[in-house]
């Protein structure tokens, strides 16, 4: 398969994108902050975006989802990535879809995947606690006891926890953290007894929570995939995380830099467009090339996921630390180029900054990967 | 068993081809610059394979796929070129030709060369037999090649050629030189320009090799002294010559790129070199900052790979790659920058050597790659200039 997008995904991209920019511009986002908006979101909006088929792009027709591939999910992604838009397409489109695809069981996905693509039920996971990405180290323990299983423990940065239908909690039910045996993946409900979710405001206003689990309940057929092995589901699921999290944000560097470009072209000191000054054009010059260089390699990893490629964990940690890395060097010279306007909040650039911030440390950043990398090349 | 998909079948008939008809020493991996057949009347096969496997691809036109048959080409359709592509990937076979007749003069002719033009050249090209240089540079007219003064004047069927060409690579052994000479007023810079192709063996061409601070001389002066080039041998009209030459330069930047991450590909591994001179057989590697930039290049060429990828599959689609290219050509080389210095500094001491005893022909070889490694950001135009274009005709950023 090419890497030159279809005509279908070229119409693809512009349906997503006609929707992202009428129905959630940046101002949606703003909106959103400066009003206090509990859930940090839109359901409403994000009904409208199900309706056109872009909650479900990886599910199933015969589960109501539009039967695509990560190619398209990518490009939707990338789209809402533009104007950072608050959607739950990451903790329910990629990461709760991803986990029900790769472990649920027949009757998992037959309760949750319609819902999912209608956009009327949203789901997280919850994986991370410690204050970095890290994912063996969970301590949050599952203990099987007459009754079922009791996981006890904490989860940070679960994405959209405050407003999901159900979590998937990554526990241990055997081993001791760091050990890639003995994790177990439960498929939790929100209203669970000792499930204490609390949302946590972040930097970029993207929505996350905090997870207290004290004592909460599961039973056997609440496991997605098998038990002491959920390893097998988490690595491709954050894979694919990692991946889709870095098509999103291309759009915001892609954005970012755009409006950067902009910038260089009108404003004007000592007469003339400061794009015209050559310390800027270089600098404008490297940005472009390591935004395409982004380009490419995300492109290649979602195409690589498609194909169901054996390299897919190294593409995607490829893809995530160049993202990450790219994002944040695009980010700071915007600021820097757009002058003192760039650092007032009146100023939409600082927006990508943060976001910038928030993303790359999801799910691993550029540091974090090079490490993996390294080890999945076994040096 | 045959597939009804058109594209299937041809993918099967290549398939049986080059399975037939690819010896299988040309199968295995590239190893040094002796593995590449630059052709040409004073080019040498390391192994008899080697022409077997020129002569037989170009018999079947398929040096050149997508250049008409009439010229030594195969007359693929972008599309199958890709296939042509796919399956040679697949199989592991080595490029039977490296050219810039191929890949650079070949395209050229094809969009602007007259029809006695393309019937004399293109299909020695395509067999490898005559191979070309390029005579861009001037020692006046580097980086602003509008500038070159190397004068082309009329006279009744020819040009009388004089001046100097510099950094002419690989003029001592090449049979043509395609050039840039100006065969109008000096005041026109890019009017007065003219793209003329030089038999080097004509009275009057010299040709002296200049040494690198690698050791290696691959690249010469070549001096012109009233040496007489045909007047059918301008391409194009006398004042189209910088047009055609920058669209030359264009595919000159995505063979650079191309070729530069073929390299990557035949050489050792980072952490093979790492661990053997920093002794750690296996596990991870204890110097973490060492770790961390060659996961970084190694991560980088994944990047890279897949940008060069991209930009075939856009070539083959009959896209042309403009200004983009430059991106393409900047990244691919300072990305091989960063490896060459990386492989020095991993060798330690070992990456020291010059010549003699002390260092096997690897760690000398490693050495002498790094210091030419220095020019990958200056031939082919400098970074500097590719972001100059890049500014200017992909970001439209005002002059
Ligand atoms: C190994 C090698 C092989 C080569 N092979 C060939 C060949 O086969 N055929 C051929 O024709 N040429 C060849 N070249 C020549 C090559 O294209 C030139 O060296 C190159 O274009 C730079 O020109 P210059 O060396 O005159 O440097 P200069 O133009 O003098 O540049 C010097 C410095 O000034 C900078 N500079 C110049 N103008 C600008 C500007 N406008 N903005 C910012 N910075 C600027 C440059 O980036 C560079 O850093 C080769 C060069 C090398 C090193």
């Amino acid at each position: 398969m090419g890497l030159l997008e279809t005509t279908e995904q070229e119409s693809l991209r512009e349906t997503a994108r006609r929707f992202v920019r009428e129905r959630m511009p940046l101002s949606h986002l703003r909106q959103l902050r400066d009003s206090g908006s509990p859930d940090g979101m839109s359901r409403d909006t994000w009904r409208e975006l199900a309706a056109l088929g872009l909650a479900g792009i990886t599910i199933p027709v015969s589960h109501g989802g539009m039967g695509l591939g990560w190619t398209e999910l990518g490009i939707v992604l990338e789209e809402c990535g533009r104007t950072l838009a608050p959607t739950p397409m990451m903790s329910t489109g990629v990461l709760g879809t991803s986990a029900l695809m790769l472990g649920g069981t027949s009757s998992q996905l037959r309760s949750w995947l319609r819902p999912i693509a209608s956009g009327e039920k949203l789901l997280a996971v919850a994986h991370d606690e410690g204050s970095r990405h890290a994912p063996y180290n969970v301590e949050t323990r599952a203990n099987l006891g007459p009754d079922g299983y009791r996981l006890q423990g904490e989860k940070v940065l679960v994405l959209d926890g405050h407003v999901a239908d159900a979590l998937v909690v990554v526990a241990r039910t055997s081993g001791s953290p760091g050990e890639r045996e003995g994790l177990t993946l439960f498929l939790v409900p929100a209203q669970a007894p000792g499930l204490q979710v609390t949302r946590t405001l972040l930097v970029d206003s993207r929505n996350a929570a905090r997870v207290r689990l004290d004592e909460v309940l599961a039973t056997p057929e609440d496991i997605l995939g098998t038990l002491d092995r959920g390893a097998e589901v988490l690595d491709p699921l954050l894979d694919r995380a990692r991946v889709a999290l870095s098509a999103e944000m291309l759009g915001g560097l892609s954005e970012a830099f755009e409006r950067t470009l902009t910038q260089l072209k009108t404003r004007r000191q000592f007469g003339v467009p400061i794009g015209s000054f050559q310390a800027l054009k270089h600098r404008a010059a490297r940005m472009h090339c390591e935004v395409s260089l982004s380009r490419a390699i995300v492109t290649e990893a979602l195409h690589a996921i498609d194909e169901d490629r054996s390299n897919v964990p190294l593409l995607a940690s490829a893809a995530k630390a160049r993202a990450s890395d790219t994002f944040l060097h695009v980010a700071n010279e915007a600021i820097q180029l757009h002058g003192g306007m760039g650092v007032t909040d009146a100023c939409d650039i600082g927006l990508f900054l943060k976001r910038a911030r928030v993303a790359a440390m999801t799910f691993g950043d550029g540091a974090f990967h090079r490490d993996h990398f390294a080890r999945l090349r076994g040096y | 068993m045959s597939s009804s998909d058109p594209d299937e079948r041809f993918r099967e008939s290549l398939r049986c081809w080059l399975e037939e008809n690819c010896p299988p020493s040309m199968r295995t991996p590239m190893g040094g610059e002796e593995d590449e057949v630059w052709g040409g009347s004073r080019g040498v096969f390391a192994s008899p394979d080697q022409r077997l496997w020129l002569e037989r691809m170009a018999a079947r036109g398929f040096t050149a796929p997508t250049w008409p048959v009439e010229y030594g080409g195969a007359g693929l359709t972008p599309a199958q070129a890709g296939l042509l592509e796919e399956e040679l990937r697949r199989l592991g076979c080595r490029p039977p030709l490296h050219s810039l007749g191929l890949w650079m003069l070949g395209p050229v002719l094809l969009r602007f060369g007259g029809e006695a033009q393309k019937r004399r050249h293109l299909p020695l090209i395509a067999r490898g037999a005559v191979r070309w240089c390029q005579g861009y540079s001037e020692p006046e007219a580097g980086s602003d090649l509008a500038g070159v003064r190397t004068r082309a004047v009329l006279e009744g069927d020819h040009y009388v050629v004089s001046g100097q060409k510099t950094w002419t690579s690989h003029a001592a052994v090449s049979d043509w030189m395609f050039c840039l000479v100006r065969t109008g007023a000096d005041s026109a810079r890019h009017e007065g320009l003219g793209f003329l192709l030089v038999d080097l063996s004509s009275p009057g061409v010299d040709v002296r090799p200049i040494r690198l601070i690698s050791g290696e001389s691959p690249f010469c002066e070549t001096f012109f002294d009233d040496v007489r080039v045909p007047v059918e041998n301008l391409v194009g009209q006398p004042g189209q010559g910088w047009k055609i030459a920058m669209s030359l330069l264009e595919y000159e930047r995505a063979w650079i790129s191309r070729l530069g991450d073929s390299d990557f590909v035949r050489e050792e591994p980072l952490e093979v070199l790492a661990r053997r001179y920093l002794g750690e057989e296996r596990g991870q590697l204890r110097d973490a900052v060492l770790r961390d930039r060659i996961a970084q290049v190694d991560m980088d060429r994944l990047c890279n790979a897949s940008a060069v990828r991209h930009a075939v599959e856009a070539m083959e689609a009959g896209r042309g790659l403009g200004p983009e290219s430059s991106a393409l050509k900047l990244q691919a080389m300072e990305l091989r920058q960063r490896w060459r210095e990386l492989k020095v500094e991993l060798a330690g001491f070992q990456g020291l050597g010059w010549e003699g005893p002390g260092f096997s022909l690897e760690e000398l070889r490693l050495t002498r790659d790094w210091l030419r490694s220095r020019a990958n950001s200056i031939e082919g135009g400098t970074s500097e200039i590719h972001l100059n274009i890049i500014a200017r005709r992909v970001l439209g950023l005002p002059d």
